[in-house]
């Protein structure tokens, strides 16, 4: 498609919340099934799912479920009936599925969900950071960040296809910042549910093995250690080269809606020296740090990680070969780790493994909704410089804004 | 689908076995014989839901498999969820017409005491208040026999399990069983049945009828095990009627909170007959016998009365 096709694209732009571009991207995809269930800040996902579905504007079965296990667990058998199965949650409803979460992808159920997020109790709080979708890093699922509220929806769009690939046929989470996205309101540009179909097009039923009567086999036996190995390397493959269909994907999109989407983002980086990395709506802040510092004449560049797991590893190592220093930005901890960020340890473990040295800081931030602003990235950049001019890596993550600790 | 006439004598039971032989279940399981008779009323249309336990694990070693129809398990405590899935995902699938809606496919779902009365209470309720057309089977074996005999809400008062052992201070489980029935009827579905594998055309009657309602239902499967129970292999089915002959279990039909008694027993035997018999009550004394006994009389007394007749008669020696 040319871009002149793409121009002549008849476009809707609308303003929508986060959680309403994520119920619009299920409507565009028409789902079967969504399991339901409240919690904040997910809440008005399920609330305009069931509008749309009660005024005909969608074709699901709803499940008003009693718990999040539940709703883990029924998507997951609707999915193996053959049935495009969505749900979405945060913090401690994440929690409650996680027991399901592994049972999802161990049984490769091309399951979608939105995942709001949000601190973990106790002490229990509802803003934002990024502990709920840490983890569920290990679970076996494909986990999409979003920066913005159209990032949301294109990503649900994308992680149907992605996610009922053939080669795939593993769950897909779509994160959203919690109120930062979830509940703030930005322009959105619609898909029409013909485009979104022709794009995430349903495969017929039986391409994949399925509780069909003509067909009868039996999904989740019991598996001795005679094989249980096996069937977990094929996950392991199957995680792994989920990457490059998400690339192939990211591009198709764009061909075909003109937003095109890759495994991870970076922007400023071409003759960078320093480059932050972060994930979600937090890289909008570190793209105005850098471009305010870019007036400023520093080289400082930045990488937004989309794809979060399967880790993009090689395409990481690619934007950041020629830089000097790096610093992550972590808005969630992994508790008695040797560094406290879990993906400043991703980036660590790709480096060393490669035998690449950098210069590398762990910084944690805005734990539980604390805010951080444009001089806050500004003063983390300034940190990072003063170790590259000392020429050494802290030993210790950062915390940056805690009351009583100095940067 | 399913069986299209009433179950009235063993012969009308099918002869079809959708049940399929070679699993590892013990000689002399209740289940066995529960999950064999409930497999012969299901037809090919039939989706099966089964939680973790005993059945689970002895029916499904990779790759082989004793099921004939399709058969998904994710976990413990979520069969009722599972359950609901599946039937939202026919439904859904059957409009869109990607399923024929003429099939009418019919969820079934399996799961043991722990499975129900215990850890996937909360997810039976929400499955029978949200009105999914699935028939549930709970096979009572009365403890977690999977992990070797611990105590589960359905544990019957005074049994010996390995987590009510018999010591100095404490004598076995101390609290009566949990009344599932009750629950399930208080959430107002459409039928709702005790059985018995001593009793197998009631059964299997009650299958069939709890397989044809358009709604959800219950089945209540009195299970015996054998190591778990500590009774002969061969004293199962013996176990299973003196149960329902001493009135410890009442064979029971719930049509739209319409109770009845299905088998009646007009002279009861004294309850120490059904405990003698099994290892896990050989510590009662007769004083604990007794006691039991006025349990079993306080149960029939409210059984009869709820269903407005003297189903379950006096105990004659």
């Amino acid at each position: 498609m040319s871009l002149a096709q793409v121009v002549e694209r008849k476009v809707e732009r609308i303003a929508a919340t986060g959680n309403h571009a994520a119920a619009y991207a299920t409507r565009e995809v028409d789902i079967d099934v969504a399991a339901i269930y409240p919690i904040t800040p997910q809440v008005q996902i399920a609330e305009k799912i069931a509008e749309m579905v009660a005024n005909g504007e969608l074709d699901a079965e709803i499940i008003p479920v009693e718990s999040e296990h539940s709703a883990m667990s029924a998507v997951v058998a609707a999915s193996a009936v053959g049935a495009r199965a969505f749900t979405a949650t945060s913090s401690q409803g994440l929690e409650l599925m996680h027991e399901i979460l592994y049972i999802a992808s161990s049984l490769r159920q091309p399951v979608v969900m939105a995942l709001a997020t949000r601190a973990l109790s106790a002490p229990i709080n509802i803003w934002n950071d990024y502990g709920d979708v840490i983890s569920m890093r290990d679970t076996g699922w494909i986990i999409l960040f979003s920066e913005t509220v159209q990032e949301v929806y294109d990503n649900i769009i994308q992680a149907y296809r992605i996610a009922e690939h053939p080669d795939v046929l593993l769950p897909v989470a779509v994160t959203l910042d919690g109120y930062i996205l979830s509940h703030t309101i930005e322009p959105l540009e619609l898909v029409t549910r013909e485009e979104a179909l022709k794009f995430a097009f349903k495969r017929p039923r039986g391409y994949r093995p399925v509780l069909d009567p003509d067909d009868p086999i039996t999904i989740g036996p019991l598996a001795a250690p005679n094989w249980y190995y096996e069937i977990k390397r094929q996950q392991i493959e199957a995680i792994r080269n989920a990457g490059r269909v998400v690339r192939e994907v990211g591009r198709e999109y764009g061909k075909i809606f003109g937003r095109t989407y890759d495994l991870l983002e970076p922007y400023m980086i071409d003759d960078a020296k320093i480059v932050i990395i972060s994930l979600g709506a937090t890289a909008s802040l570190v793209k105005a740090a850098v471009n305010r510092l870019r007036k400023q004449g520093e080289k400082v560049g930045m990488v937004k990680i989309r794809l979060y797991r399967p880790f993009p590893a090689e395409d990481l190592i690619k934007v950041i070969e020629d830089v000097d220093a790096v610093g992550v930005l972590d808005r969630a901890v992994v508790y008695g780790s040797p560094t406290e960020g879990p993906l400043f340890n991703d980036i660590a473990v790709t480096l060393a493994t490669r035998g690449i040295h950098k210069l590398l800081v762990s910084f944690v931030h805005g734990l539980g909704g604390r805010d951080i602003f444009v001089n806050d990235v500004i003063a983390m950049y300034k940190k990072i410089k003063r170790f590259a001019e000392e020429g050494r890596s802290p030993e210790k993550t950062v915390f940056f804004g805690v009351k009583g600790e100095e940067v | 689908m399913g069986v299209n006439k009433p179950i009235k004598v063993l012969w009308d039971i099918p002869r079809e076995e959708r049940f399929a032989p070679g699993h590892s279940m013990c000689q002399g399981c209740g289940a066995a014989i529960t999950m064999r008779h409930l497999a012969k009323i299901m037809d090919k249309n039939t989706i099966i839901a089964m939680g973790t336990g005993c059945v689970e694990v002895t029916t499904t070693l990779f790759p082989r498999t004793s099921w004939r129809n399709p058969w998904i398990h994710l976990a413990f405590e979520n069969t009722a969820a599972v359950a609901s899935g599946v039937e939202a995902a026919l439904k859904a699938l059957s409009r869109k017409k990607i399923i024929d809606d003429s099939r009418r496919i019919k969820v079934v779902a399996i799961a043991g005491d722990g499975g129900t009365f215990d850890i996937g209470l909360q997810s039976l309720s929400g499955m029978l208040e949200r009105r999914h057309n699935v028939m549930y089977v709970v096979y009572d074996n009365e403890a977690y026999m999977n992990t070797g005999i611990q105590r589960s809400s359905a544990t019957p008062y005074g049994a010996w399990t390995t987590t009510t052992p018999i010591g100095t201070k404490l004598r076995g489980k101390p609290q009566p069983k949990k009344d599932i029935i009750t629950i399930a009827l208080a959430h107002g579905i459409p039928y709702i049945a005790t059985a018995n594998i001593a009793y197998p055309v009631d059964m299997v009657e009650k299958f069939r009828k709890a397989y044809e309602v358009d709604g959800p239902s219950l089945v209540h499967v009195y299970s015996p095990c054998t190591p778990g129970w500590r009774i002969r292999n061969e004293h199962t089915i013996e176990v299973a009627r003196l149960a329902v002959q001493t009135g410890v279990w009442v064979q029971l039909e719930i049509i739209e909170g319409e109770p009845r008694v299905t088998i009646k027993v007009p002279r009861r035997k004294h309850v120490r007959h059904y405990l003698r018999i099994q290892g896990r009550f050989r510590h009662l004394t007769d004083s604990d016998i007794e006691t039991i006994q006025k349990m079993v009389d306080e149960y029939v007394e409210k059984i009869n009365k709820w269903v407005g007749e003297e189903a379950i008669g006096p105990v004659v020696e």
